[in-house]
């Protein structure tokens, strides 16, 4: 008995505690994953190397875990100090023993019966700081959790789950906040981005996306349309200790396919906005889609990186955007540096001098039908893209499937559906995607490998030379980070909608990825 | 349309009443997003169909619009009950805009089907037939008559595409596809695309042979999109046999 407990304590440690100094020197303690992208610069990157071109061969499933649940599985799991943390749908997490998977405790949520999501009852993961896991709710809320037992320690309401609005994303812990986007952008919300005190759950800032009366850019809204202009933050950002700046995405501008109520840009809808973290006051933004009416959200995960553009060592962020470009800008100012085309498109001319898309005309939705490409999932969408400093490559999954997109009129009415359209896909083509690896600095494609169906799963690269992935038709994959050479393949049985990660347990490495219901993690024993 | 055009219409037409109206408009807010305009099918379910299979009658479709579909990205909807009757009758109603009656004598396109068109050779009704072609035995539930005649006359007018819809995962292709590979050793196979993924093919050949190919076996594969080994039947039949095949072909419901 003695030996046992003596086992469960080393393996299981749970006595650390999460600092925020290791989640931002997050890259060299590569055994744990302490945050949403494994670092707070969105590279989804593991420095693990005992995985590798030379054994992945060998690599088989360890254990697998499976939800109850019938909705997509699309978490990225936290790993601190021995223990797995997830979230799992719809608004549940769990810690799970790293040795065999099974769980250390459980928490359900109770999520009323009328809450309504525009994309299925899903959670993306939880963040960790201190002896404490946070988790949204689709009903809105953050709660706080004892890491140790799960238990509940503080439930504050983030918003009104009846208006619309709903929580999926991890949030993101930084120093002494933490960090909640909001889901909704098809139920005419109003977008914002919150931090909470992780101790009391009270909320300390709150950022409108859509700026109210008398703010910049309310301006961009005709009328009373910002009201209802949507602009939600569902996706976990990324965040610059340095600058104290975070960046985070936003969604489309609402109603999603009919702008004639909406006329302007509809800023800060799908844009990127750079946010003091202190304050929650906008240092800057970047808008990648003036008055979308193509639901082109900006919901990815900013990679952060550093490089020489123009003559000069800059600090940049870097975003593979659904609208089907690829653009780098100054982290600092958000000088538009780079906007190169990755993704099938037809709706643009190309970029101007400043990032703006020269627009084609009849590409706008229409009650008979637009044939749009990127369609309305984009040309990427909120899987993760990843970057690796071994190779300096970006690595992103690829969609290439176009949308007719028909135009209505809609009727706000507070937590009814509210996009004003609707879309299909082309008849007799078939859509289909590629994992690309891009050249950071200029967007350049190095390599491709061809998907069959558009990916729903992001990437994680690794020291190892390795990218791994998944598809929507259950394949698993790895490639050879250098060359998109594939090294590996497991047919897992149901999509992957997830972003994967990599730790260490025990002085061996381990990938996960959650495939239909189940997180199934591999190791090369 | 112009409103008043509409009105228009509507005093000549009872069938098009001011519950119409709003029913459409319901329809256009709440499922045309995913099932599309027409409600013949999208990032969601064709709608446009005899039997819904989450829906098998008003009240499951009723609750279906309420509650969503759990598990699915069907979601829930608010609105009054009255709203709700008006939307469950406006989806029920989408399937009708298929013909009514059909002319032909289904017992006469029942033998005709089997012997003159041969027809079983390659399709299934029931426990009987060949496995080549599409399943027919729910046909009558998902295709309408002037469908059905175009298929029949011009194989190739409208070989069904998984694609043509907008789904977000495809766990099997759902229509035809033939596909002719040839392998690292000069092996050449002709037949239909029963699934892929982005490192394997399963075909099935025109032998009843089911190959499983991994990708990186194959020196070529080539999708053969739009061609269906079907031959045309105008010619071959008289109007009236036609006819009577349509009527056979609408009458499979399945099994209920």
């Amino acid at each position: 008995m003695k030996a046992l407990a003596i086992l469960w304590v080393t393996a299981a440690g749970l006595t650390a505690q999460v600092t925020y100094e290791r989640i931002a020197a997050a890259g060299s303690e590569p055994d744990s994953w302490l945050t949403y992208s494994g670092d707070y610069a969105g590279h989804r990157y593991s420095a693990l190397a005992e995985i590798h071109r030379g054994n992945v061969a060998r690599l088989k499933p360890v254990w697998m875990y499976q939800t109850n649940d019938l909705n997509q599985f699309e978490v990225t799991p936290l790993v601190a100090d021995g223990v797995m943390y997830i979230s799992e749908p719809p608004s549940h997490a769990a810690a799970l023993d790293l040795r065999t998977g099974r769980p250390l405790w459980m928490f359900r949520r109770a999520v009323p019966s009328d809450v309504h999501t525009c994309c299925g009852q899903v959670n993306r993961g939880v963040a960790i700081l201190s002896d404490t896991v946070f988790l949204g709710t689709l009903d809105a809320h953050l709660l706080a959790l004892d890491a140790k037992t799960g238990h509940l320690l503080w439930d504050t309401t983030v918003a009104d789950y009846k208006a619309g609005y709903s929580i999926t994303a991890a949030p993101l812990a930084l120093r002494d906040k933490v960090i909640v986007g909001i889901s909704g952008g098809e139920y005419g919300i109003r977008g914002f981005l919150d931090a909470y005190n992780p101790k009391t759950g009270k909320r300390l800032w709150r950022f409108w996306t859509v700026p109210g009366p008398g703010e910049p850019g309310h301006e961009t809204w005709e009328g009373d349309s910002w009201k209802t202009g949507s602009a939600a933050t569902w996706l976990t950002g990324s965040y610059d200790p340095a600058a104290n700046l975070l960046y985070w995405g936003t969604g489309n501008p609402g109603p999603d396919y009919d702008g004639g109520p909406r006329a302007g840009d509809n800023l800060y809808a799908a844009s990127l906005v750079a946010l003091d973290a202190a304050t929650g006051k906008l240092r800057w933004h970047f808008q990648f889609t003036p008055h979308d009416t193509h639901d082109w959200d900006a919901n990815h995960v900013p990679v952060l990186l550093d490089g020489t553009l123009h003559g000069a060592a800059r600090r940049l962020v870097a975003v593979p955007n659904r609208n089907g470009f690829y653009y780098v800008l100054d982290r600092l100012t958000g000088e538009f540096l780079v906007g190169r085309q990755y993704g099938k498109q037809n709706w643009a001319e190309g970029l101007d001098s400043r990032g703006r898309p020269i627009l084609i005309n009849g590409r706008e939705p229409r009650s008979a039908g637009s044939l749009v490409y990127p369609g309305v999932h984009g040309a990427t969408n909120w899987n993760s893209p990843s970057y690796s400093p071994d190779t300096k490559l970006l690595y992103v999954a690829v969609r290439e499937e176009g949308t007719v997109f028909y135009r209505a009129t809609a009727e706000y009415k507070a937590g009814n559906y509210f996009s004003a359209g609707g879309m299909r896909g082309i008849p007799g083509v078939e859509p289909t995607g590629s994992i690309q690896a891009l050249d950071p600095l200029t967007g350049e494609k190095r390599w491709e490998f061809a998907l069959h169906g558009p990916p729903w799963a992001g990437v994680l690269s690794t020291a190892g030379g390795l990218v791994f992935g998944g598809t929507p038709e259950g394949n698993v994959f790895v490639l050879d980070a250098a060359s998109g050479k594939p090294l590996w393949t497991f047919q897992a049985g149901a999509a992957v909608y997830a972003s994967p990660m990599s730790y260490r347990f025990q002085g061996r490495q381990y990938l996960a990825i959650t495939a239909g219901r189940s997180l199934i993690v591999f190791g090369a024993e | 349309m112009t409103r008043w055009m509409l009105t228009g219409l509507m005093a000549l037409m009872p069938a098009l009443s001011p519950a119409d109206e709003t029913a459409d408009k319901l329809f256009l807010t709440h499922c045309a997003p995913c099932h599309g305009p027409k409600g013949d099918g999208g990032r969601g379910a064709n709608l446009a169909v005899r039997r819904l299979l989450h829906a098998p009658d008003d009240e499951a479709l009723s609750a279906v619009i309420r509650d969503g579909i759990p598990g699915t990205q069907m979601p829930g909807t608010r609105m009054t009950a009255e709203e709700n009757l008006a939307l469950t009758a406006y989806v029920r109603g989408l399937a009708n805009v298929q013909e009514a009656a059909v002319a032909g004598d289904p017992a006469r396109g029942e033998s005709l089907f089997w012997d003159k068109g041969r027809c079983g050779q390659c399709h299934t009704v029931g426990p009987r037939g060949g496995r080549m072609g599409p399943d027919l035995t729910e046909i009558g539930a998902r295709r309408s008559a002037a469908y059905l005649r175009q298929s029949l006359l011009d194989p190739e007018a409208e070989v069904p595409e998984t694609f043509a819809v907008y789904r977000r995962v495809i766990l099997l292709p759902d229509n035809f596809l033939q596909v002719r590979v040839v392998t690292a050793e000069g092996k050449a196979v002709t037949g239909e695309r029963l699934n892929e993924d982005a490192f394997s093919i399963q075909i099935r050949d025109y032998a009843d042979r089911i190959y499983s190919f991994r990708k990186d076996e194959l020196r070529e594969l080539r999708k053969d999109w739009g061609k269906s080994p079907m031959p045309g039947y105008r010619g071959v039949f008289t109007d009236q046999e036609l006819r009577d095949l349509i009527g056979y072909l609408s009458s499979l419901q399945g099994a209920r």
